[in-house]
């Protein structure tokens, strides 16, 4: 079972319940914030045996995108769901978990639209200098990409050099580039947890990013869009998506 | 023996001043909205009033994120190396903790030792290193378990240390120090035999290192490293943000007929690290990778190069996102038995 | 330009071209500054970072003979960004070598034993250094053994060197190709590395064995190795981890306390048996 447990300071952290009496080190309150759905992936973890995930609204968001494309099926894991005011949600199946979160609309808080809104007020200029200041604290230690469970490519964009999309040293541009390009690639997927602006060591906010894209969406299609840009078909011949 | 003066709080304006005249950069950690980065300063007053550690380490300077290896120019069948431009300028990183002044040896270690990395031994030979003595710690703070202490002066060319609002002593510890203090010698009085450890934060000694490296070959197999590891998601920030981390990838990047060779750093958390085009990749997973972390700076290196290739500065526990602490672990690896 | 930096590399023209089989090159290459092609030196089992300027670098060992002096010769398959491009560079084309870097086969510590090469597929370029090299200097050594295998015939590399050696007498080779992969034509043996060597059973009488090819051949042929009496630190290996730096900077090939880079790429199998299994 994967669950939130104390971890060292005032912080917690994910933690792999595999015996029975373990359980009560499980957790959750206010710090338990990680996406867990970054492990349902992972290859020692999936090792472990089919997992029980400890799911609040974005974890279940998450799922219920990954079994939009495809990454999980009925049977692959068993969901607890804990809805935003604390209850437990019993999920029979994965098509319940779609069900219920499709129903809660994905909007961006007050604070996040008022940062937003400070960043439109911006010139063109000012927010491209913005940006660029942002970015060239970047290390390109792509922790970003790791934390987020939607980034689960086995070979990511910026691993490849044939040809090379992105270049691969940080410098502001380059940072820029890379951060332009997974904003595009997580447009209607990215469940706006949070985890990769928390990853971040210099902590760049690139939950903007992808909050910007967010809000479009639901200006353009409304606040119940069945991720509209995810046009992502099963039978795509690609198979860097695995 | 080190040479110690006191120097008043009020008159690292000046020296800042004789410094800049005398044609170095100052680089100083600034507070960016609560991260604390070394930036280009001119005067102290725009230094972090107060911080336990700067967010990334001072090594950015000596080994930068990404640099320039070499330069050339195609033109049909030719080839042409042209003059590269990564040129070291003449540089002072002040408020180098002590930990991070102590990394310098294993940066030295790794670039210096064998084949003498020119790249590198520019930079250190025109680097001056001014450090400040940490007068806090926090629970991931561990330097004194790994041979440094909050008032250690390995590493740094200067250390000072704030005896009061307005007093520090400023030991002097090399040649490249006692230039600095050559520049302003008004500034620098006597009085520096004091007891600085009063000053200097108090950090308990929680593992031995030696019995640690001397164990680590044995639990090499030890489930210990998967247990430890599966909530590690391989971002290799642990990596970025170590001052003793070293390791590069090299990277060629063209505009038009020009173009550099450039290296970037790299971290052995990353599953692309060790994997073969072919596909074959000798640390397959995650645990094998979090394991290297640890053998490398606590086995590998001490055997290498006679360094530990960690200072204790506890950077990478505080910023992992999953909350990998390393002081932690290594305890608990100390019980595997 | 003063010093020559640590990873500034040599221009070297391509002077020959040749192709071993569909997706395996070998190029002989020169120095464009002819007063650094003098004073450059190696030994047997040493290799380099060549380089296509904008591409990046690749790892392969020298596979020219030191007893050769003026060019180097490197034989490389088209694998991925690098050596892609490599291969579609023609003669008279510059590209980089940096080297020679690693240790070596200790060939002077051999001097008066037999030497016994098995390798398979495109393991043979760092052995065929050392055969060249054994044979540059044949009154050195007692009997020199080869068995060498591919896949199919088409697979072979140096056909015309295989063919070379097979008509000389100082030499006995033996090469092989996997069931099914022979031609009418075919006269050597069918059948895999380690049957071929236990078939043709070599004595161990005060002989080294040098062992490379992939890690199924090594697998299965160690164990004939030993039946035939050779102990582990009379066989030697080269490894083969990633590498970028090449001088034990980078990083990339630390396996255990040593860099394949550095203190390799040349192990016996006594030593990397000691290792962790990280290669
Ligand atoms: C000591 C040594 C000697 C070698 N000798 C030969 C040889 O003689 N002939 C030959 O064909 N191959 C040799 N190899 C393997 C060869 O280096 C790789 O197959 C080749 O670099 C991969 O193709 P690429 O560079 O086009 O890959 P790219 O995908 O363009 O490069 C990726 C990077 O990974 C590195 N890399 C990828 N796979 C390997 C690997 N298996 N080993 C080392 N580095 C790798 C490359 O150096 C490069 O920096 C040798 C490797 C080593 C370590
Ligand atoms: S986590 Fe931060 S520093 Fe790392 S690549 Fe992403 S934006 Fe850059
Ligand atoms: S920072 Fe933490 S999660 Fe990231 S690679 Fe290091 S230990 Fe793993
Ligand atoms: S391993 Fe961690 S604690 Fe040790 S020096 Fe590196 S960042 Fe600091
Ligand atoms: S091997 Fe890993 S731990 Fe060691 S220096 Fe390199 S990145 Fe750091
Ligand atoms: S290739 Fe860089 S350390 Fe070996």
């Amino acid at each position: 079972m994967i669950g939130y447990g104390e971890g060292s300071g005032n912080r917690v952290r994910a933690i792999f319940i595999q015996k029975p009496e373990d359980a009560d080190r499980l957790i959750l309150d206010d710090r338990c914030l990680q996406n867990l759905a970054v492990y349902l992936p992972k290859h020692e973890v999936r090792a472990l045996g089919k997992p029980a995930i400890v799911a609040r609204v974005p974890v279940l968001r998450s799922i219920q995108q990954l079994v939009y494309e495809q990454q999980l099926k009925e049977g692959d894991i068993a969901v607890i769901g804990v809805s935003d005011d604390g209850q437990v949600l019993d999920f029979p199946d994965l098509k319940s978990v779609g069900d219920f979160v499709s129903k809660i609309p994905l909007t961006l808080t007050p604070d996040e639209q008022a940062a937003l809104k400070k960043l439109e007020a911006m010139s063109r200029e000012e927010r491209w200098n913005f940006w660029l200041e942002e970015m060239s604290n970047c290390i390109k230690c792509y922790a970003c990409r790791a934390s987020c469970p939607m980034c689960y490519c086995e070979r990511c964009t910026v691993d490849c050099n044939q040809p090379q999309w992105i270049s691969v040293p940080a410098h502001a541009l380059g940072s820029l580039e890379w951060h332009i390009m997974r904003a595009m690639h997580l447009a209607g997927r990215c469940v706006n947890c949070g985890d990769c602006t928390r990853a971040c060591p210099v902590k760049i906010p690139l939950a903007l990013l992808n909050q910007r894209i967010i809000a479009d969406i639901v200006d353009n299609f409304g606040e119940k869009a069945e991720y509209a840009l995810a046009a992502f078909k099963p039978d795509d011949t690609e198979d860097f998506i695995r | 023996m080190a040479d110690k003066k006191i120097i008043r709080k009020s008159s690292l304006g000046e020296l800042f001043k004789k410094i800049r005249s005398d044609g170095k950069r100052i680089l100083a950690p600034v507070d960016r909205g609560g991260k604390i980065l070394f930036e280009y300063v001119d005067s102290p007053g725009s230094i972090a009033p107060d911080y336990i550690q700067t967010t990334l380490s001072a090594k950015d300077t000596l080994l930068p994120r990404c640099e320039e290896m070499l330069r050339f120019r195609t033109e049909q069948k030719s080839v042409y190396l042209e003059e590269s431009l990564n040129r070291p300028e003449p540089t002072l990183i002040f408020g180098v903790r002590p930990c991070d002044a102590r990394s310098i040896a294993v940066l030295n270690a790794v670039y210096l030792i064998n084949y003498t990395d020119d790249i590198y031994r520019q930079k250190i030979d025109t680097t001056t290193i001014v450090g400040v003595s940490c007068a806090k710690c926090d629970e991931y703070c561990f330097c004194t378990s790994v041979g440094g202490s909050p008032g250690d002066t390995a590493g740094s060319d200067m250390l000072l240390t704030q005896m009061d609002n307005d007093i520090y002593l400023a030991e002097i510890l090399t040649d490249k120090g006692k230039a600095i203090a050559a520049l302003a010698p008004e500034l620098f009085a006597e009085g520096g035999d004091v007891d600085k450890n009063k000053h200097c934060a108090d950090v308990p000694v929680r593992f031995d290192v030696k019995d640690l490296s001397k164990r680590l070959p044995g639990v090499f197999e030890d489930p210990v490293w998967i247990a430890q590891s599966l909530r590690c998601i391989g971002c290799g920030t642990c990596s970025y943000v170590c001052p003793a981390c070293t390791c590069f990838d090299i990277q060629d990047e063209t505009d038009g007929n020009r173009g550099v060779r450039l290296r970037c750093w790299d971290s052995c958390g990353f599953a692309q690290f060790t994997l073969h085009t072919s596909g074959h990749n000798p640390r397959e997973v995650q645990s094998q990778r979090w394991r290297q972390r640890i053998m490398h700076k606590f086995s590998y290196q001490p055997d290498q190069l006679d360094v530990i290739g960690c200072v204790g500065c506890g950077r990478c526990s505080r910023t992992c996102p999953v909350d990998m602490n390393i002081l932690q672990h290594i305890t608990d690896i100390l019980e595997v038995h | 330009m003063e010093e020559k930096s640590l990873y500034q590399p040599y221009l070297m023209r391509i002077a020959a071209n040749i192709d071993e089989t569909p997706d395996v090159k070998t190029f002989r290459l020169e120095f464009v500054k002819e007063d650094e092609g003098k004073s450059f030196s190696f030994k047997a089992g040493q290799f380099g970072e060549y380089s296509v300027f904008g591409e990046g670098e690749s790892t392969f060992c020298i596979a020219s003979s030191p007893t050769r002096s003026g060019y180097i010769e490197c034989t490389f398959r088209k694998m991925g960004r690098v050596t892609k491009s490599l291969a579609s560079r023609e003669v008279g084309d510059i590209i980089g070598f940096r080297g020679p870097y690693g240790n070596i086969f200790p060939l002077d510590d051999w001097k008066g034993k037999s030497l016994l090469f098995v390798t398979g597929g495109i393991a043979l370029p760092p052995l065929r250094c050392v055969i060249w090299n054994a044979l540059d200097l044949r009154n050195n050594f007692k009997d020199i053994t080869v068995v060498y295998g591919a896949r199919t015939v088409r697979d072979l590399v140096y056909k015309h060197e295989l063919e070379e050696w097979g008509k000389r007498g100082d030499v006995k080779l033996i090469t092989t190709v996997d069931p099914g992969g022979e031609t009418v034509e075919w006269k050597g043996e069918v059948g895999f590395v380690p049957t071929v060597l236990e078939k043709a059973s070599p004595s161990s009488a005060d002989t080294v064995a040098l062992l490379c090819g992939p890690p199924i051949m090594i697998k299965l042929t160690l164990p004939i190795l030993t039946k035939l009496g050779f102990s582990q630190d009379k066989i030697f290996t080269t490894l083969e981890n990633r590498m970028k730096c090449g001088i034990g900077k980078c990083g990339r090939c630390n396996v255990g306390k040593y860099f394949v880079c550095k203190d390799g790429p040349v192990f016996t199998f006594a030593q990397v048996s000691q290792l962790p299994p990280e290669y």
